[in-house]
């Protein structure tokens, strides 16, 4: 196993190279420049700007540039923001979108798991009924209709939670982003996990467990849920990667500052480095997160070795 | 089983919730949330280039003059000024307690670095030119003169000489501008790059920074050394953007803030009715117009431009898509500029029926009816409100045979795409000002700027706009011949202009010393709460 985590981190390295080639490439291909803007710059400025930037030097020069600063851990200076790094503003965000991130995911997995198992033992009856519709809502309303009832409702006619802001990290402050954020991953996670318990729990082996006369909890949470998993910990390592890094939806009407509004505004302000920062971030979590489903695998999975 | 899951959701969620949290104590401090529809960029003050960095850095520091809150001239870091006869060297007398926050005093040596500092091309102000007045200042910023060659001078630690090229009667309005203010050249020695963080900034204006949490919030407090101090009625100021517009109107109304710098247009009727006069809306310096190719077929015949220009229904665009949060507009200088009266489109007085009747036979003599349209292209930058202007004028046009296309592109590629003069019909283009004068809006138009987006070319124009210059020294004569330079450009259909801006605020009621201007602008040093 350890080895097979040694390869798979050795060959994340070249398809990080690849994604931030390409990445570099692709953004300056896209017309305008961080510069342009409503009032235009005459050309002697604009030539200071792009000379404080490095942007004057050949483009195949400023990707070595950034090569190396990359390899040296130095995202540079965002363009945008010019009083931070790169690495400032994700020190400072990160952290925001991963605790928001986190709890939704674990809010989702483990309701939807729940919502998801009642559904499946109570088959074509009311529980599975109001699992189902709760599911086909909670999937279909987007979030920029959720957060604004949720402020709506708990922030003005309830006065229990703030509107919006961080708050200096205060637990009332998250609520509305982590609820707005999970609800539709609860969805996702109930339905999934009602589709694979159904198919679980009319496998042989249940079949046999059950003649063998154990316990309804026995059946269902040492053996079903191990096999009715397997879904669940697949859809685990895409949606955290894509939790933990923000939502610019749930951050922009909550106005909590973390790093999912970077990254579309990033790339509106051709925002170079602050983008390039996004497409690292995202890539590194997306494989750290699907190394960690595969390894998970192995261990819900007896069938599956990694060798 | 069911227990156990669910009380471990619970906990599991709340640990995650409360990571990172601490509390911050509930201060006796007189605070003002002011909400702001975009970020600040920086608090460099020579690095500015956006009307959301504006406020924070007027409430930082001071610049030789200032506007009061009714944007008024008024005395800043400099407690008098004298000018020559000519009209080139004025000379500043700084006031003598005015203080640095580390408490080290600020001098003429201070605004000569700061001066030099901004046209240095190695700071790479976007704002260079605001001092492009000043005698060798365009010449140090494109590298073609020393920093030393400046015409501005430190006669002694309080008096500052500045001299410019020629008389530029809105050189003192220019100063109010934020990239004109001091930077400490002590702090900046000592800190390098970080001298500009929040915690580190040394200012002179009536707040320092203490915390910037970008996308959060950005809170200043008092100066202490501030030499007003004592009449600066809030502790602490703290700037929060909010892009969303509609969570902003609900954060005012939950009280998190007590004044925001923007309005959803589009629900503009009913939040008048809900707050009532905290919605305040009026008259502000900038121009919504279309820039148009001048210089290229059919565009460059002027009949066709004023025809296209006199069917486009304004106050339907002003009160229909812009919901009233935009005033009609027939000139490029908006009103609101005391000494001056802009040059109106000769058909502002006319009905829109007459107009239309008027434009649809220019277009019937040019060959151009709805059986044989003339193709027209419009293109925007991404904005819901741009996007339904573009739309109305295309349905107002159809009946006359203009047959118009929409080309949608966000705002970079949009700028860039004119900035690079690229072959297009019709463009969206806007203007704000950067200081109290109808020049801002007309040297737009002149040959050599490079916002002349519509490539508009007239002798007439350029030596209307040269003799206003020429008359730096004679005020009334000077807007005489602006107003006759304006008069050429709305006559040649130079571009349309279509609205006036409005500033959209909402101010809380409990708020005194936040009035209204045609620049928007609201120091928090005039600002109290009940």
């Amino acid at each position: 196993m350890l080895r097979y985590v040694f390869r798979r981190l050795l060959t994340a390295i070249p398809t990080l190279f690849v994604i931030v080639t390409v990445a570099f490439f692709l953004i300056r291909v896209a017309p305008g420049g961080p510069f342009n803007q409503e009032r235009g710059l005459s050309p002697e400025i604009r030539a200071n700007l792009e000379a404080q930037f490095g942007l004057n030097d050949p483009l195949w020069l400023q990707y070595v540039h950034y090569l190396g600063n990359l390899l040296r851990g130095n995202f540079g200076p965002s363009y945008n923001l010019p009083d931070f790094t790169v690495t400032e503003l994700f020190a400072r965000g990160l952290p925001v979108s991963i605790q928001i991130g986190a709890s939704a995911l674990i809010l989702a997995l483990l309701l939807g798991g729940i919502l998801g198992t009642i559904a499946a033992l109570n088959q074509n009856k009311l529980a599975d009924y109001s699992v189902i519709a709760l599911a086909a809502a909670g999937s279909t309303i987007p979030t920029f209709v959720i957060a604004p009832v949720i402020q709506l409702l708990f922030g003005l006619t309830w006065k229990l939670l703030p509107i919006g802001g961080w708050g200096d990290g205060a637990v009332l402050n998250k609520v509305g982003p982590v609820l707005t954020l999970a609800l539709p991953q609860i969805a996702i996670v109930a339905r999934l996990m009602r589709g694979s318990m159904i198919e679980s729990l009319r496998s042989h082996h249940i079949r046999t467990a059950r003649a063998l006369g154990l316990s309804d909890w026995s059946v269902v949470v040492k053996h079903a849920l191990r096999g009715a998993i397997l879904p669940i910990v697949s859809f685990t390592g895409p949606a955290a990667a894509a939790l933990l890094t923000g939502s610019i939806i749930v951050e922009t009407i909550f106005a909590v500052p973390g790093v999912g509004r970077y990254f579309v505004d990033a790339a509106l302000n051709r925002d170079y480095t602050l983008v390039m920062g996004t497409v690292v971030v995202i890539a590194l979590f997306t494989i750290v997160f699907n190394l960690i489903v595969d390894v998970m695998y192995a261990f819900v999975d007896p069938r599956v070795r990694y060798d | 089983m069911l227990k156990n899951m669910l009380k471990a959701t619970v906990f599991a969620t709340t640990m995650a919730l409360a990571a990172g949290t601490f509390y911050t104590p509930a201060f006796a401090e007189t605070v003002y949330n002011r909400g702001s529809a975009a970020e600040a960029e920086t608090l460099d003050p020579h690095k500015t280039s956006t009307v959301y960095e504006a406020d924070i850095i007027r409430d930082l520091f001071q610049g030789l003059v200032m506007h009061d809150q009714k944007t008024n001239l008024i005395p800043g870091a400099a407690e008098s000024w004298t000018v020559s006869d000519d009209g080139t060297v004025y000379t500043f007398k700084l006031r003598k307690d005015g203080l640095w926050s580390d408490g080290s005093p600020v001098t003429a040596d201070d605004f000569v670095y700061s001066f030099q500092r901004l046209e240095d091309p190695a700071t790479a102000a976007e704002y260079a030119s605001m001092l492009y007045p000043v005698k060798n200042a365009e010449e140090v910023n494109t590298k073609k003169g020393k920093p030393e060659d400046m015409g501005v001078k430190a006669i002694d630690a309080n008096t500052l000489e500045v001299t410019l090229k020629a008389p530029t009667p809105y050189f003192l309005e220019m100063l109010t501008h934020q990239a004109t203010y001091p930077v400490s050249k002590a702090s900046i020695e000592k800190l390098g790059a970080d001298w500009v963080k929040a915690g580190k900034l040394v200012s002179n204006g009536a707040f320092t920074a203490a915390e910037w949490i970008p996308n959060d919030h950005l809170k200043l407090v008092k100066n202490p050394k501030f030499w007003d101090a004592a009449s600066v009625k809030f502790d602490v100021v703290n700037y929060i953007p909010t892009e969303d517009r509609s969570s902003a109107m609900k954060r005012f109304e939950a009280g998190e803030f007590d004044s925001y710098g923007d309005l959803p247009t589009e629900q503009l009727a009913d939040l008048k009715t809900k707050f009532g006069d905290q919605i305040r809306v009026g008259p502000y310096l900038g121009t919504y117009y279309f820039a148009i190719k001048t210089d290229k077929a059919p565009w460059d015949n002027v009949e066709l431009r004023n025809a296209i220009s006199m069917a486009i229904d304004r106050d339907f665009l002003a009160e229909k898509v812009w919901q009233n949060s935009m005033l009609p507009g027939y000139s490029m200088v908006p009103p609101g500029i005391e000494g001056y009266t802009p040059a109106l489109a000769k058909y502002a007085d006319m009905s829109q029926i007459d107009r239309e009747d008027e434009a649809k036979k220019v277009l019937e003599k040019l060959g151009y009816t709805p059986e044989k349209p003339l193709k027209m292209e419009i293109r925007y930058n991404t904005s819901e409100n741009h996007k339904n202007t573009a739309v109305a004028i295309q349905e107002q046009l159809k009946p006359l045979g203009v047959e118009i296309t929409l080309l949608n592109t966000d705002t970079k590629t949009h700028y860039s795409f004119l900035e690079q003069k690229g072959d297009y019909d019709v463009a969206r283009a806007g203007w704000i000002a950067d200081y109290k004068d109808p020049e801002t809006f007309l040297g737009i138009s002149r040959k050599a700027s490079g916002n002349n987006y519509s490539d508009y070319s007239s002798p007439k124009f350029e030596e209307a706009m040269d003799k206003a210059a020429a008359a730096g020294g004679k005020p009334e004569e000077r807007m005489k011949e602006l107003a006759e330079a304006e008069r050429i450009l709305v006559d040649d259909v130079g571009n349309i202009p279509l609205l006036y801006y409005s500033y959209k605020d909402i101010v809380s009621s409990k708020l005194h010393g936040f009035d209204d201007n045609v620049m928007d602008i609201h120091p928090s040093r005039f600002i109290s709460k009940d």
